[in-house]
């Protein structure tokens, strides 16, 4: 007993460097506050996600998430600064404030709301699915234990296929790496989010690939605020804007826009949230 | 008492989110912070060891008659020793690595390269520090006394026996406090193996601090921890070793 308590003191020293979970009791704003104040929102999208965060020819951020973050600035009425994050990081930038929301292809899960405020609706959604070569023919997941799959490391799908089929992931820290490696043939196929791999695949690059496998755990995507100011003035009106999106099919349009393959989650989605009084 | 200690940090995981030490109580990523620690072992020692060699032959080869040879060796210090280690190892696996023999495996599509992720990771390293070394024990050997060299080659040694018996091992204690530093670097730049996704301790961390968001501070104690340990470690080695070598009335 004695041994534990010296335990907890010795963390409880440590757990002061760390920002304690917020209970939602009393808004601050502290945030929302400081986007208004200066006039600029920061927000961290993916910039080697195409086509939902990447770089144009002119080395300009653009895509389908940067829409909504423009989207969101505008009725904000403040200027918007785009901050590229990667999968492994964009939840610290959050938590330290190098960023002021997060929206960053980041899938909705359970131990993520822990650490960032990520607000609902879901603003989209993906499948893990692999990309191969038509050579290899796989035909499920099965085909795939023990054999060297590459990915990406921060997708939380890595642990899944390891656990589930046995697979033997190689996680690069970024894509072009990974995908290098395919190329290389290093690796029997590349792992990640069945939304990328199709638009690689349309891009014309990969004509010796596919997809072969049907998605799995498909995971609604979330944008985040800060813990702190999920149920206050930030996240209710991220909340709203992601509502309004769903239901206005602002969200279907983009994803026209930007030459995604439609998805049935939105089309759900704005049924579920249909105005009861639209025509 | 280990229930008692995961019993502990299961408690502590519920009460501060920020302070999981998963690998405490999950067997999975315990065994995933002792294989990346032993990636990290394995590859520390073996650049060690390389590099060490590199440097004994190329400080040799330095001093050689023939032009070619000695430009050869300054070649490679120049572009070892002047750009950055990363580059180097992206380099070696991505682009030398097309180059390199490989075996087509059972499926007849995949080519498994015959020098692995590690061993490149060995090679790029080995010869990063070596570079280094080179330079370390150049500046070793010029503090031997020329008249000393002269009284062996009078007593018949040849420019080899010259080298190994008298040079090299007055040279080496010289040169032992720089090469402390230059290996407590090396040590420290095993971490950039994570970007050919060799599965040492960074790549393993990395890999459950995003598994597990909860558990970043403690992953990132490790880090630290273990680095400390391990240079910790190695520079009580190496001062031993100093004094071991020391040669009484002679003034290193």
């Amino acid at each position: 007993m004695k041994v534990k308590n010296y335990l907890i003191t010795a963390s409880a020293a440590a757990v002061l460097f760390s920002s304690a979970p917020v209970q939602a009791t009393q808004c601050t704003n502290d945030t929302w506050n400081k986007v208004m104040s200066r006039g600029k929102v920061v927000v961290g999208v993916k910039a080697d996600y195409k086509p939902w965060g990447f770089r144009n020819a002119d080395g300009e951020i653009v895509g389908m998430e940067v829409d909504i973050a423009k989207l969101a600035a505008e009725t904000m009425g403040v200027e918007l600064e785009l901050v590229a994050v990667q999968s492994s990081n964009r939840m610290q930038f959050l938590e330290q404030g190098k960023v002021d929301m997060s929206i960053a292809t980041m899938s909705d899960r359970a131990d993520r709301r822990k650490i960032v405020g990520i607000t609902q609706p879901n603003h989209y959604t993906s499948g893990t699915n692999i990309m191969s070569p038509k050579a290899l023919g796989f035909k499920s997941w099965e085909d795939l234990r023990g054999k060297n799959v590459c990915g990406k490391q921060g997708a939380f799908y890595n642990q899944i296929v390891t656990e589930r089929y046995g697979v033997n992931v190689i996680a690069f820290t970024g894509n072009a790496e990974a995908k290098q490696a395919l190329r290389d043939k290093k690796c029997v196929a590349w792992v990640y989010d069945d939304s990328s791999i199709g638009s690689d695949l349309a891009s014309g690059n990969y004509d010796d690939f596919e997809m072969p496998l049907r998605s799995e755990d498909d995971n609604p995507w979330g944008i985040a605020v800060p813990l702190a100011e999920r149920d206050c003035i930030f996240g209710n009106f991220m909340s709203g804007l992601t509502f309004n999106m769903h239901q206005t099919g602002v969200l279907i349009a983009l994803e026209n826009r930007w030459g995604i393959k439609a998805t049935q989650y939105l089309v759900d989605k704005q049924a579920a949230y249909a105005d009861w009084l639209a025509e | 008492m280990l229930e008692v200690i995961t019993e502990f940090f299961i408690q502590l995981a519920d009460q501060h989110p920020r302070w999981n030490f998963i690998f405490f109580y999950d067997a999975r990523q315990w065994n995933r912070i002792v294989s990346g620690f032993q990636y990290t072992v394995w590859l520390s020692v073996a650049c060690l060891i390389f590099s060490v060699i590199i440097g004994v032959v190329g400080a040799w080869l330095q001093g050689a008659q023939n032009l070619l040879v000695r430009s050869l060796v300054q070649g490679y210090i120049q572009f070892f020793r002047n750009t950055p280690p990363f580059i180097q190892l992206l380099f070696f696996y991505f682009a030398l690595g097309q180059f390199t023999p490989t075996i087509t495996g059972d499926d007849g599509w995949t080519e498994i390269p015959l020098i692995s992720s590690v061993g490149w990771a060995i090679i790029s390293l080995s010869f990063f520090a070596g570079a280094f070394n080179v330079e370390i024990f150049r500046a070793g050997i010029e503090a031997v006394p020329e008249s000393t060299v002269e009284a062996a080659e009078s007593l018949g040694f040849s420019r080899l026996q010259t080298y190994s018996n008298v040079v090299l091992p007055l040279a080496f204690r010289v040169s032992l406090p720089a090469l402390n530093n230059n290996l407590v670097n090396l040590v420290k730049t095993t971490t950039q193996a994570i970007g050919i996704a060799v599965p040492e301790l960074l790549y393993q961390c990395v890999g459950i601090w995003n598994d597990f968001p909860s558990a970043l501070y403690p992953t990132m104690l490790v880090l630290f921890v273990t680095f400390v340990c391990l240079v910790g470690l190695l520079v009580l080695a190496m001062g031993k070793w100093e004094r071991v070598m020391k040669i009484p009335g002679y003034g290193v």
